[in-house]
C-alpha cells in the first residue's frame, strides 16, 4: 500500500547499500527532519519545547550511545549515568576555562574526552563478558561520581558541589543559562541529535558496524574470519562514550542549567537509559529514539492527563503513573521481546508486502 | 475500549471549557509537594500544613484581602528533573501565572534560582536551599528567612560550647557531621570548618548517599571515631535510619543534634523509647494549641476539605507548612497593599517579600502568639532573623519541647561565607550587584 516498491530499481551496489535504500524510508525521514526544524518550534510553545522535548531529544541521543555498545556491539553497561556526568563536568570545565571556543565544539569536545574515560573502562571488556562486564561498569558508575564529590577542582571548589552553567551564546542566541531561548536550545540540541543519528545509522551498516555486530553475535567467530576483538570492542566503547558524553554536556549545559554529580548522574540513570534501550529495540537506531519517547514524554502526558483531564490530585496521579508505565512495560515486552522498533520492522515488512503480508 | 476512549476525549475536551468558567482574578500559588517515594513521609505533613493554611484562608476570610487562592499541586517526588518540569508547567497557570515558588527541595531550588530570577517569579526557600541567597544584593529574588544552614550550623556550636562549659572548652573536641551527599547535605560544611579552625574542634564529614536507608558503615565509623557530638543533616528515610542507628550503638542521644527538617515525629518515633533526648533545630512551636489550629479545624476540617488526618494536626512539620503558608499569604497581603491591587503578579509579590515585617502584634492578630519568631526583611538581608533554637524530643509523652531560647547566629563566621560565595554567583553569572539605597 504505502510501500508500493515497483519501479524502485537499483541498478548500483551503491542504491542498494544506501542509508535508506526504499524511496519512502528517505520521503519520512526527509519529511521528520522538514517537521522537526519547520514545524514544530512554530507551533509548540516554551513548556513543551523546554520541559518535554528538550530532555526526549537529549535522552535520546544518550540511548543512541549505549545502543551502539550494547545493541550493535553486544557489551552490557551500567556506567551511562557516569559517562553523561564525565561530559556534563568536561563541557563545564571547558565553559568556566576557556569560554572562547564557542559551545558546539565544547559539547563535541566534551564527547572527545568521554570518549578517552569510556575507553579506559572498556578495556577490561576484553577479559570479562556478559554480567561480568556489567559489573566491571557498575564500578566506574560509583568511581566516576564519588571522584566528582571529592575533587573540588571539577566544581570549582563551589561551596555545594554543584556545578552552574554560565550563559553561552551560538550566533548570537543564547543557548544555556536562564535567559536562554528556548527556541535556540531545541534547534541546538535538534541539530546535534539528528547529525549523530544519521552518523550513527552510518556507521553501523559500514565495516565498523558489521565487525561490532559480529562480536555481539558470537566473538570467537568473529575473531576467526578476522574481526580483532580489541578494536572492535574498544572503538565500540570510544564511540559509544562520545555519544553518551555529548549528552551528558548538553543534559546538563542546556536542560538542567545546574546539577548535582550524585542526583542527576546516579545509578538510576543509567538503569533509564538501558531501560530505554531495551524497551525501544537493542541494536536500533529508531529503537533508541522510541525507547527515549516511551520513558520520558509517555509519563509526563499521562500525568498531565489525569492531573489536567481527571483532576486526579498530583499524588495519585504519580502512583497511577507507575503502575501504568510499568503495566506497559510489561504488555509490551510480552508482545514484542525485541522492543517498539520490532514491532515498527514487522509492521513495515507487511505493508511492504500488502496486500497478501504472511 | 470505545467508551473508554470516548470518556478521555469528553475530559480532555472539557478541561479547557472549566477553566474558561472561572472569571474572578484568582491568586495562583503553585506547591511542589513530594507525597511520593523516599522523602514522601516529610513531604507529606509539609503539603498538608501548607495547603491546609491557605484553603483555611480561602474559607474563613474568602481568600487573601477577597482574592481567591488557587493551590496547584505538582508532584516532585523531591526529584530535581521532575521539580524542574513541574515549574516550567505551572510557572504560567492562570491569569495571575504563579505568584511564588515554595520547592522544599535545595537541589530543586538551586535548580529554579537563576531561571526564577529571569521569569520574575520570587522563590521562598524558608529555611533551606541556597545560602548565600541571603545576600538580598546578589538575589533579588530569593528568600531564605527565618534562618539559613549556615546560622544554624553556628547556633547549634554555640549550643554545643555551651553545655561544655564554655566556648574554650571546645577545643580538642571531636564534632562529626551525618549529611545527605548532595547539596544539601553540603551547605554546613565550609561553616563547620571555619568554626573548627576558629574554637579548634576536630571536625568529621561523613557522607550518605541517596536515599539513605544503609547507614551502618557510617555508624560503624562513629563507633571507632567516637566523636563528642553528632551533627545530623537528613531527610527523608535517612532520619530515621540514623537515628535507630544512633540508638543500636547506644550513642547518646541528647548529644545528637539534627538539622530542622531532621527532627520531626516521624524521625524519632520509629526509633521508639531509644530516641528519647534527641536534639534537633527549631524556629517554630511544635503543637496546635494556637488560634490558626483551631481555625482549620473549624473552617477546612469540619468541612471535610482537610488534606491530611485531623489527629496529625500540629506535628512539627505540618507546623512547618503552616508557617511558610502564613509568611508567604502575608507577602501577598503585603504587595497589594503596596501596589494597591487586588491583581498582583510574581514582581508584585516579590516586592512584599522584600517589604514583609511580622512582628509579635501581627503574630497574635494571627491567632500565632509565640508560635515563632518575629521576622522583618529588607532589601540587602533576605534571611531576617537567622535566629534559630533547640527542640527536644521526649519519647516518653511523644512529643517535641522547645529547650533553649532563640541563639544569635555567629555572623563572623557566617557573614564572609556568604560575601564570597554569592560574589562567586555573581561573577559566574554575569550578575552586577543592585544597590539597596
Amino acid at each position: 500500500m504505502i510501500y508500493r516498491e515497483t519501479g524502485q530499481f537499483k541498478a548500483h551496489y551503491q542504491d542498494d547499500q544506501a542509508l535508506f535504500p526504499i524511496a519512502q524510508d528517505r520521503y519520512v525521514v526527509f519529511a521528520i527532519l522538514l517537521i522537526t526544524f519547520g514545524v514544530v518550534p512554530a507551533l509548540l510553545n516554551e513548556y513543551w519545547l523546554n520541559a518535554i522535548l528538550l530532555p526526549f531529544l537529549i535522552y535520546s541521543l544518550a540511548a543512541l550511545g549505549l545502543n551502539i555498545l550494547t545493541g550493535y556491539c553486544g557489551q552490557l553497561s551500567l556506567g551511562t549515568g557516569a559517562f553523561m556526568a564525565v561530559g556534563a563536568f568536561s563541557v563545564y570545565k571547558l565553559m568556566v576555562a576557556f569560554p572562547g571556543i564557542g559551545f558546539s565544539p565544547m559539547v563535541v569536545l566534551s564527547g572527545v574526552i568521554t570518549a578517552a574515560v569510556g575507553t579506559l573502562f572498556g578495556l577490561p571488556s576484553l577479559r570479562i563478558k556478559g554480567f561480568y562486564l556489567a559489573v566491571a561498569t557498575l564500578a566506574a558508575q560509583f568511581f566516576l561520581i564519588w571522584l566528582f564529590n571529592k575533587v573540588g577542582w571539577f566544581f570549582n571548589y563551589s561551596a555545594t558541589g554543584m556545578i552552574n552553567a554560565p550563559p553561552m551564546t551560538i550566533f548570537g542566541s543564547i543557548v544555556t543559562g536562564p535567559e536562554a531561548d528556548p527556541i535556540a536550545k531545541y534547534y541546538l540540541v535538534a541539530a546535534f541529535v539528528a547529525v549523530f543519528a544519521l552518523a550513527a545509522k552510518n556507521v553501523a551498516r559500514g565495516r565498523i558496524g558489521r565487525n561490532w555486530m559480529a562480536i555481539r553475535d558470537m566473538d570467537i567467530a568473529a575473531e576467526l574470519i578476522g574481526v580483532r576483538p580489541l578494536i572492535a570492542k574498544l572503538s565500540a566503547f570510544a564511540v559509544s562514550s562520545f555519544y553518551v558524553g555529548m549528552a551528558g554536556a548538553l543534559y546538563f549545559a542546556v536542560w538542567l542549567g545546574s546539577a548535582e554529580p550524585t542526583e542527576a548522574f546516579d545509578i538510576n540513570q543509567s538503569f533509564l537509559v538501558l531501560f530505554m534501550i531495551i524497551i525501544g529495540g537493542l541494536g536500533s537506531v529508531l529503537g533508541s529514539f522510541l525507547g527515549a519517547a516511551f520513558l520520558v514524554i509517555m509519563p509526563i502526558m499521562l500525568k498531565n492527563l489525569m492531573v489536567d483531564g481527571f483532576g486526579t490530585t498530583s499524588a495519585m496521579a504519580e502512583h497511577i503513573q507507575i503502575i501504568v508505565v510499568g503495566v506497559l512495560i510489561i504488555g509490551f515486552l510480552i508482545v514484542e521481546p525485541h522492543g517498539l522498533a520490532r514491532l515498527w520492522r514487522i509492521a513495515k515488512e507487511k505493508m511492504r508486502l500488502w496486500p497478501f503480508p504472511y | 475500549m470505545r467508551r473508554l476512549t470516548r470518556t478521555i476525549l469528553a475530559a480532555l475536551m472539557a478541561a479547557p471549557l472549566m477553566s474558561g468558567i472561572a472569571s474572578a482574578y484568582e491568586l495562583v500559588m503553585p506547591t511542589l509537594d513530594y507525597r511520593t517515594g523516599p522523602y514522601a513521609p516529610n513531604g507529606i505533613p509539609f503539603a498538608n500544613g501548607y495547603g491546609d493554611y491557605l484553603n483555611m484562608l480561602n474559607e474563613r476570610d474568602g481568600g487573601i484581602n477577597g482574592a481567591r487562592i488557587s493551590l496547584v499541586p505538582c508532584e516532585t517526588g523531591y526529584n530535581t528533573k521532575k521539580g524542574v518540569e513541574c515549574y516550567e508547567k505551572l510557572k504560567g497557570e492562570g491569569q495571575s501565572g504563579a505568584l511564588v515558588f515554595q520547592p522544599l527541595s535545595t537541589g530543586i531550588t538551586y535548580q529554579l534560582i537563576p531561571k526564577a530570577s529571569v521569569d520574575e517569579i520570587p522563590i521562598f526557600s524558608m529555611g533551606y536551599g541556597r545560602t548565600s541567597a541571603a545576600n538580598g544584593k546578589v538575589f533579588p529574588w530569593v528568600f531564605n528567612f527565618p534562618a539559613t544552614y549556615w546560622s544554624q550550623a553556628t547556633v547549634f556550636v554555640q549550643y554545643i560550647g555551651e553545655k561544655e562549659g564554655g566556648m574554650e572548652n571546645l577545643k580538642g573536641k571531636k564534632i562529626a557531621l551525618v549529611y545527605h551527599n548532595s547539596a544539601y547535605g553540603k551547605e554546613p560544611i565550609r561553616t563547620l570548618e571555619k568554626a573548627a579552625e576558629k574554637y579548634g574542634f576536630e571536625f568529621m564529614a561523613m557522607p550518605v548517599d541517596h536515599p539513605g536507608q544503609e547507614q551502618k558503615a557510617t555508624w560503624l565509623q562513629i563507633r571507632r571515631e567516637k566523636p563528642d557530638w553528632v551533627m545530623m543533616w537528613g531527610w527523608g528515610v535517612m532520619n530515621q535510619v540514623a537515628i535507630k542507628e544512633a540508638a543500636s550503638i547506644r550513642y547518646p542521644m541528647d548529644r545528637f543534634i539534627g538539622v530542622w527538617w531532621s527532627g520531626s515525629e516521624n524521625d524519632v518515633l520509629p526509633a521508639g523509647a531509644a530516641a528519647d533526648g534527641y536534639l534537633s533545630g527549631a524556629f517554630h512551636q511544635p503543637g496546635d494549641n494556637f488560634g490558626a489550629h483551631d481555625d482549620i479545624k473549624k473552617h477546612v476540617y469540619d468541612k471535610g476539605m482537610g488534606l491530611g488526618d485531623r489527629d496529625r494536626i500540629g506535628e512539627v512539620l505540618y507546623n512547618r507548612g503552616l508557617v511558610a503558608a502564613m509568611w508567604t499569604s502575608e507577602a501577598i497581603r503585603k504587595a497589594m497593599e503596596i501596589h494597591g491591587t487586588n491583581e498582583v503578579r510574581g514582581v508584585h509579590v516579590r516586592d512584599g517579600f522584600e517589604a514583609l515585617e511580622i512582628d509579635e502584634a501581627r503574630l497574635k492578630e494571627l491567632g500565632l502568639e509565640g508560635f515563632t519568631i518575629p521576622v522583618k526583611i529588607s532589601c540587602e538581608n533576605h534571611e531576617g532573623p537567622g535566629q534559630v533554637a533547640l527542640q527536644q524530643w521526649d519519647a516518653k509523652a511523644k512529643k517535641w519541647n522547645l529547650v533553649s531560647g532563640f541563639y544569635e547566629p555567629l555572623r563572623d563566621i557566617t557573614a564572609p561565607l556568604i560575601a564570597e560565595d554569592s560574589a562567586q554567583f555573581a561573577a559566574e553569572n554575569n550578575v552586577t550587584e543592585r544597590s539597596c539605597n
